[in-house]
C-alpha cells in the first residue's frame, strides 16, 4: 500500500519543513526554526559540524522522532495529523542508511539486504536475483553468506546502503554514508546515489566529506548550531 | 559470487535472533505452571467424581429408625415396617437389621455392657431406593404412619446437601487456582516478552524504521512465544500425566486416596495443556509487543 494525496503527490515536495524545532526530552532545542523543502527527484547534501543537528534532522524525516514545534510534511501529508497505522507506509517510501549501520547481527548479508522486501511481503523468488545483483554491485558478492560481525566497517556501510536502496525508495536518506570507505568505494557509492537519483529517487546525504560534496556538485543544506543557514545553495 | 552461497536456494532466515538462555528459563517456569495447572485439573476431576459417588450412594438409600409400640416386640415392629416400605413405589429393597447389628451400631456410644436385654434398643430398616425416582422422606413417613408404625425416616438429604456444597466449593477452588495459574503464566510471558523486546530493541527498531507494521512485529513475538508455550505445555502436561498415572497405578482403583478417586480418563485433562499454554503465551506476547511498538515514535 502506498499513501498518496488526492491530487497526486508528484508535484508536491516530498519533504517540507515549516518552522520546525526539535528537542530530546526536556533538553534544549537541537533544531530551531527549520524551514525547507525537497522537491521530487532532487539531490541535496546536508552539511554541518558534529552536533549541528544533521542526524536529528534526518530522524524527523524518517519518523524516528517528532517535531516539538512546526510542521513536517512527507509526500504532501502533515505527519502530525497522520494516523499511527499509516506511518509504516510512509516509512516504506524512505530508505535510510544509518550512521551506525543498524544491521541485524544474526542474519546473513543477503538476509539483511533483503529485509525491506520481506517486510513488504514479497515472495523470495521475485527478488533473490535483484538482491544478489545489488550486493555484487556494492562489492559484497563474495560475502552474501557472511554475518555482519565478520564484515569490515566499509563492508557494513555498503551493506547498509544496499538495504536502504533495495526496494527503490522514493526518498533516500544517508547519514555519513562514506565515513568508513576508501576514496574509490566512496566514488562508487556516490555513483550509486546519482544513479538512483536519475531514476527518480530524492536523495539527501548528511556528510562531513567535503570531497564528496565537491565532486557531486549538488546543492547543500548547511546546519549550524541547530539552524539551517544555507538553503540549497550549490557549493 | 560466493562459492558457499547459492542465490537460487536462499531461504529467508528468522527475523528474531535464535533462542538464548533466557528462553530456556522461561520454558522451565511455564512448564512448572502447566504442571501445577494439570494437577489442579486432576484434583478437580477426582473431587467431582468423589462427590458424585457419595451423592449417588446417599440418594440411593435411606434409613428408618423403628420404635416398638407397647403391644409388639422391636423385631416384629421392624419386620412390619420393612414389609410396609417394600410396597412403596421407588423402594427396591427394604431390610430390617437384626438386633445384633443395631446394637453394634450403638456400641461405640453407650458401650457393649450397657446393652442389657430390657433396654428398648431401636431397630433399623435400611432401604435401597431407585436412584432415578427415589421416594421422598414424606412419602415413606406417610406409608409408615398409615401402617401404624412409630418410626423416623432419614433420607440422608441433609448429608447430600452438605456433600454437594463441599463438591461445589472444591470445583470453584480448583477453577480459581487454575485461573490464578493461567494469569501467572500470562504475566510471566508478558514480562518475558517485554524483556525480550528490550534486549532486542535494535532488531525492533530496524524493522520499525523499515516500515514494518506493529502487527508484523507483534506476530514475530507471538509465534516465538507460542512455540515456547507449546513446548512448555507439552513438558508440564506430560510430567503431570506421568505423576497422575503413577498415582493411579500404585494406588489401585481407589486412586490417590479414597476421597480423591482418580480415573485413567482424568489424565486426558493434560492433553489441552500445550494448546492452552501456546494460546496464552501467544496472546500475551502479541499484546505486550504491540504495546511496546506503539510506544515507539
Amino acid at each position: 500500500m502506498r499513501i498518496d494525496t488526492e491530487q497526486g503527490d508528484d508535484a508536491l515536495p516530498v519533504v517540507r519543513f515549516e518552522g520546525v524545532s526539535m528537542r530530546y526530552g526536556r533538553g534544549p532545542e537541537t533544531l530551531r526554526d527549520i524551514s525547507f523543502s525537497l522537491e521530487p527527484g532532487s539531490f541535496h547534501f546536508l552539511t554541518g559540524a558534529s552536533g549541528a543537528g544533521k542526524s536529528s534532522l534526518l530522524k524527523l524525516i524518517y519518523l524516528a522522532h517528532r517535531a516539538s514545534r512546526g510542521r513536517v510534511e512527507l509526500f504532501g501529508r502533515d505527519v502530525s495529523l497522520t494516523h499511527a497505522s499509516d506511518l509504516p507506509f510512509l516509512r516504506r517510501r524512505i530508505g535510510v542508511v544509518f550512521q551506525e549501520f543498524r544491521l541485524l547481527e544474526h542474519l546473513s548479508v543477503f538476509d539483511n539486504a533483503a529485509l525491506p522486501l520481506r517486510i513488504l511481503g514479497r515472495k523470495p523468488a521475485t527478488y533473490r536475483e535483484d538482491v544478489a545483483e545489488l550486493l555484487t554491485w556494492v562489492g559484497l558478492g563474495e560475502r552474501m553468506h557472511a554475518l555482519p560481525a565478520t564484515l569490515s566497517g566499509g563492508e557494513k556501510q555498503r551493506l547498509a546502503i544496499a538495504r536502504a536502496v533495495v526496494d527503490r525508495p522514493d526518498v533516500l536518506l544517508a547519514d555519513e554514508p562514506t565515513g568508513n570507505v576508501d576514496p574509490a568505494m566512496s566514488l562508487r557509492l556516490l555513483r550509486l546515489f546519482v544513479e538512483l537519483n536519475r531514476l527518480g529517487t530524492t536523495v539527501l546525504i548528511a556528510t562531513h566529506d567535503e570531497d564528496l560534496v565537491a565532486r557531486a556538485a549538488r546543492p547543500t543544506l548547511h546546519l549550524e548550531h541547530g539552524r539551517l543557514v544555507d538553503l540549497g545553495g550549490r557549493p | 559470487m560466493s562459492e558457499f552461497f547459492q542465490v537460487s536456494r536462499w531461504k529467508p532466515g528468522p527475523l528474531l535472533p535464535p533462542r538464548d538462555a533466557r528462553d530456556g528459563a522461561l520454558v522451565f517456569v511455564v512448564a512448572v505452571l502447566c504442571f501445577l495447572a494439570c494437577l489442579t485439573a486432576f484434583a478437580a476431576l477426582a473431587a467431582n467424581r468423589a462427590a458424585h459417588g457419595w451423592t449417588a450412594q446417599l440418594s440411593g438409600s435411606a434409613t428408618v429408625v423403628v420404635r416398638a409400640r407397647s403391644n409388639e416386640t422391636p423385631d416384629s415392629a421392624a419386620a412390619r415396617a420393612a414389609e410396609t416400605l417394600a410396597g412403596v413405589r421407588g423402594v427396591i429393597e427394604a431390610q430390617a437389621l437384626p438386633r445384633e447389628k443395631a446394637e453394634a451400631l450403638l456400641a461405640p456410644w453407650i458401650g457393649a455392657e450397657a446393652l442389657v436385654d430390657d433396654l428398648p434398643t431401636p431397630r433399623l430398616v435400611t432401604l435401597d431406593l431407585d436412584p432415578k425416582a427415589p421416594p421422598t422422606a414424606g412419602i415413606l413417613d406417610r406409608a409408615l404412619r398409615a401402617a401404624g408404625v412409630d418410626a423416623t425416616v432419614d433420607d440422608h438429604s441433609r448429608w447430600i446437601a452438605d456433600i454437594e456444597r463441599a463438591a461445589n466449593i472444591a470445583r470453584f477452588a480448583a477453577l480459581g487456582v487454575f485461573a490464578l495459574i493461567a494469569a501467572a503464566t500470562a504475566a510471566v510471558i508478558a514480562f518475558a516478552t517485554r524483556a525480550g523486546l528490550a534486549a532486542r530493541r535494535d532488531v525492533i527498531e530496524v524493522l520499525h524504521f523499515s516500515g514494518a507494521e506493529a502487527r508484523f512485529i507483534a506476530s514475530l513475538f507471538q509465534n516465538r512465544f507460542a512455540t515456547m508455550g507449546a513446548l512448555a505445555g507439552l513438558l508440564g502436561g506430560a510430567a503431570a500425566a506421568i505423576i497422575g498415572a503413577l498415582a493411579r497405578y500404585f494406588a489401585g482403583g481407589v486412586g490417590v486416596a479414597p476421597v480423591l478417586p482418580l480415573a485413567w480418563i482424568d489424565l486426558l485433562a493434560a492433553l489441552p495443556a500445550p494448546v492452552l499454554a501456546a494460546l496464552i503465551a501467544g496472546v500475551s506476547a502479541r499484546l505486550a509487543a504491540s504495546r511496546i511498538v506503539r510506544e515507539m515514535p
